[in-house]
């Protein structure tokens, strides 16, 4: 049962993070990226980690993925279908080729490592909010609370980003 | 039982995916779509590791990849609009004002 769920979840990641990485449309990208990470979340709940499945959907899917739709929709970009010659297409052959190798060195290191741990039985409250939330609280609170920085500065930086200046609301 | 070997390898082909993507999208929203997706393909193996480890470590780390994910993604569409202000196109081969 477990190993179907792991095959229908992974072929619908896979699937439709290809749709997005083919796709030219910037919406449709988005859908797909969407798509991937419910499938991504159902495999999080798989692997017992249930604050982090739900986590998945409330801020990738449903934050962020919202501001990219606002950002598409605020651009308002019209659709331009530009094929590439010469060099440029060459150079990303070259970059495909390249990231293949990687993707071949990555899976060659995972067949040769052969210490394979076991799917044992999970702790009582393994991915639980409580035992996720008392790790952040104690062993990680210092992190913790430097993500709350960077969060504030990561606001303060895109208000200032993306307001007009204001001599140019004067002409 | 699915093994972590299959975990691992599905989060190589996912990564390689948006890797691929970086490299052959022109539009620069989609190629931030895609780092969020190697993003994601890490925070898989994270997770990967921490049941099978039987850890809750990996469940933090995923946790403050999704904050720098989030403080990217905002600062980063706030470039693309305001650089969308100067040049009214966002095709990353028609940027090109550093050019030297």
């Amino acid at each position: 049962m477990q190993l179907l769920m792991f095959y229908i979840l992974g072929f619908g990641a896979v699937v439709s993070a290809l749709l997005l990485v083919t796709n030219k449309r910037p919406v449709r990208a988005a859908m797909s990226l969407i798509a991937t990470m419910s499938f991504l979340a159902g495999l999080y709940v798989l692997l017992d980690a249930h604050l982090i499945a739900a986590l998945q959907l409330i801020v990738y899917a449903g934050a962020i993925m919202v501001l990219f739709l606002f950002v598409i929709m605020l651009l308002n970009l019209e659709e331009k279908e530009g094929r590439l010659a010469g060099t440029a297409l060459l150079l990303q052959l070259i970059a495909v080729v390249v990231v293949g190798l990687v993707f071949v060195l990555m899976v060659s290191v995972v067949k040769l490592s052969s210490p394979v741990l076991p799917f044992g039985q999970a702790a009582a409250q393994f991915g639980t909010t409580k035992a996720v939330g008392r790790m952040l609280f104690t062993e990680y609170l210092l992190p913790f609370e430097i993500a709350s920085v960077l969060l504030l500065a990561a606001i303060v930086g895109a208000v200032i980003l993306a307001k007009r200046k204001i001599d140019d609301a004067e002409h | 039982m699915v093994s972590l070997n299959s975990y691992l390898i599905l989060g190589a082909i996912l990564f390689s995916i948006g890797a691929v993507g970086v490299f052959t999208q022109r539009n620069a929203l989609i190629i931030y779509m895609c780092i969020e997706l190697m993003l994601n393909a890490v925070n898989l193996t994270f997770i990967a590791f921490s049941r099978f480890l039987n850890s809750l470590d990996g469940h933090v780390f995923v946790f403050m990849i999704m904050t720098v994910a989030a403080a990217e993604a905002a600062v980063g569409l706030s470039i693309i609009i305001s650089l969308f202000r100067n040049k009214p196109t966002i095709n990353v081969d028609e940027i090109n004002l550093s050019k030297g």
